[in-house]
């Protein structure tokens, strides 16, 4: 979990990506906002202090009730902000109900979590099948579970009309992923979770643009920008398990840094995934240690 | 009298309408590319291994060493993959060049390239706009802005996607950004290219390609298809060397004669003092055997294998 910034010198970035889709950057992971007749769907809410911040610019796009959050995956820089959205979009919502939906694994790891999620902030329209879909602003929206990716409760959510992805910590350009192992997250379904990212997405013309994609940090990107992720972590995990099988130990591992071509690009003094930290994480996943 | 006369004169002028702002030079047309500079490596392509004359850095060194050039088949995302905007000038493809007028004023806003192979196309802006924000998205030929300084036009490019430096699995970041210097003298436009990438270059890498006026050019499509032909052995496979096990990094330094040092590239390399500096070559050839004519009359594609000795 990233150490919590100063929240008042925060502002809020707002970036169009595609159709009825945006992508507004605060402190926490970014949110995906759509928007049109029927009013707003919100992915992911950043931490609780930024809430005034991200309704005011969802405001400025549209006045329609907030009518659902989707949680990609349950940590505080994602779901801080349940809660106080739901607060804020209340008075809104002139009867209509704001439904918040993530995953099964959301809502009891939520439950268990301290400090508590406000009860009004729990995802309790979950879901536990592979997929689970509804239609929103005119578009299909597909809300797909990728088992033991980041964590055990991560989905990817496709806007299909507006042909938009958002990836919550699956994909994090620009950073190593968390493979958060304690609550469920391995490397074998981190890799499968970004091909499946790789299915959804179709590029446009000279292979850019077609599908763009929100990732959890960083900035707007494609497919050709989700490839060079997902080899990165496959040629990482190729070589520890290569390195496993020579019998080598994780400080061995670590020590013969499988992961320098790859520090300069994903590393720096911010980051919130060290390279012996990404290593020991696909150590332990290889290892189910 | 002749203060009367320059005083109409001078009000004739004035009442003239405002010419508009012209190019300095006129890049426009159809240009047909050149490969006097750098011919081995843009037309047959580099060599495995080859990292000579890049300022690389260590970790570039372990990407180019690790790369399997199946990769842009297996992978079926590389297959139609354009070259990056600094690379693309480079490679096997004729250019247009269009003039992007303002409607209204007639003024240059813009210069737009196309090149032949897979239809990159770019804008180079001339108007003043700013460069895009952190989080908007890459492409390959990123986000060109340009000024003129005489008859030399400098354009700055941002946002690029993560491409390459070399088609040999030398890799250049999306971090990377890059100056380019447009010189037209007559029937011939010559290219400079200044790569910074913090990534995996310690130096700026400069590089120059030349085009020549061909008005007779008709350029067509180029359109690509990916499609998966070979079979995965698994499906999370991307085709990659473990660190020291890629048997093809020594073939350059023997083919060539020169020490496997040197191949190793560096910032030194890049300069012709560096000659000095090589040693002996661990396998001394008698002869050349490989590229010997390559670019000469007789071999122009440098696909000819070298006479007999």
């Amino acid at each position: 979990m990233p150490q919590q910034p100063d929240f008042d010198k925060i502002q809020m970035q707002v970036q169009r990506v595609q159709g009825r889709v945006y992508m507004m950057t605060g402190a926490g992971g970014n949110s995906a906002v759509q928007v049109g007749g029927d009013g707003v769907l919100i992915v992911d809410t950043e931490f609780a202090p930024l809430a005034p911040k991200l309704m005011a610019e969802i405001r400025k796009l549209n006045q329609g009730p907030v009518l659902f959050i989707v949680n990609t995956h349950f940590h505080a820089d994602h779901v801080g902000g349940n809660a106080a959205l739901a607060r804020l979009a209340e008075p809104d919502l002139k009867g209509a109900p704001l439904k918040i939906i993530g995953h099964e694994n959301v809502l009891n790891r939520l439950a268990k979590s301290q400090p508590a999620l406000p009860v009004e902030g729990m995802p309790v329209d979950e879901y536990f099948t592979p997929f689970k879909d509804l239609r929103m602003n005119g578009e299909a929206v597909i809300i797909y579970h990728e088992p033991n990716a980041h964590t055990d409760g991560d989905s990817v959510i496709l806007f299909r009309g507006s042909d938009v992805v958002a990836t919550g910590d699956i994909f994090t350009p620009g950073g190593y992923p968390f493979l958060d192992i304690d609550h469920g997250g391995s490397v074998q379904g981190e890799i499968a979770a970004l091909d499946h990212i790789l299915d959804l997405t179709v590029p446009g013309h000279t292979q850019e643009g077609g599908t763009y994609v929100i990732p959890g940090h960083g900035r707007v990107c494609d497919e050709a920008d989700v490839v060079e992720f997902r080899d990165m972590v496959v040629i990482v995990r190729d070589r520890i398990q290569d390195m496993i099988k020579r019998k080598m130990t994780i400080e061995q591992i670590k020590a013969a840094r499988p992961t320098s071509d790859y520090d300069t690009e994903y590393v720096t003094a911010d980051s919130f995934v060290k390279p012996d930290q990404f290593v020991e994480a696909v150590y332990r996943s290889l290892t189910k240690r | 009298m002749a203060r009367r006369f320059a005083l109409f004169a001078g009000l004739a002028l004035l009442s003239l309408p405002a010419m508009p702002v012209q190019a300095q030079v006129d890049f426009s047309g159809a240009w047909a590319p050149l490969f006097h500079e750098d011919l081995p490596e843009r037309i047959p392509g580099p060599e495995l291994g080859d990292y000579m004359g890049i300022p690389v850095n260590d970790a570039a060194r372990l990407r180019g060493d690790s790369y399997d050039a199946d990769r842009i088949s297996i992978v079926t995302e590389y297959q139609c993959r354009p070259h990056g905007g600094d690379y693309s000038m480079r490679g096997l493809s004729n250019m247009r060049i269009d003039a992007v007028l303002d409607p209204t004023t007639q003024q240059l806003v813009a210069w737009h390239t196309r090149m032949g192979f897979q239809e990159m196309e770019r804008t180079v802006w001339l108007d003043g706009r700013p460069h895009p924000g952190p989080l908007a998205p890459h492409t390959w030929q990123g986000f060109s802005t340009a000024t003129w300084d005489g008859n030399m036009l400098n354009v700055y490019t941002t946002h690029l996607k993560e491409s390459y430096l070399r088609r040999n699995g030398l890799p250049r970041s999306d971090k990377a950004t890059f100056t380019e210097h447009w010189v037209r003298h007559g029937n011939y436009l010559t290219v400079i290219t200044v790569i910074t990438d913090p990534v995996f270059l310690t130096a700026p890498l400069e590089r120059s390609q030349s085009w020549v006026s061909d008005p007779g050019q008709r350029m067509g499509r180029d359109v690509c298809e990916y499609n998966q032909e070979l079979p995965k052995p698994r499906p999370d496979y991307v085709p990659n060397h473990l660190p020291g096990t890629n048997p093809f990094l020594k073939e350059v330094s023997e083919w060539y004669a020169l020490p496997s040092a040197v191949m190793r590239g560096g910032e030194e390399t890049m300069y012709p003092e560096y000659r000095q500096k090589i040693g002996a070559p661990e396998k001394p050839k008698a002869a050349c055997d490989r590229y010997c004519n390559c670019g000469a009359q007789d071999n122009p594609t440098c696909l000819v294998a070298p006479r007999s000795r």
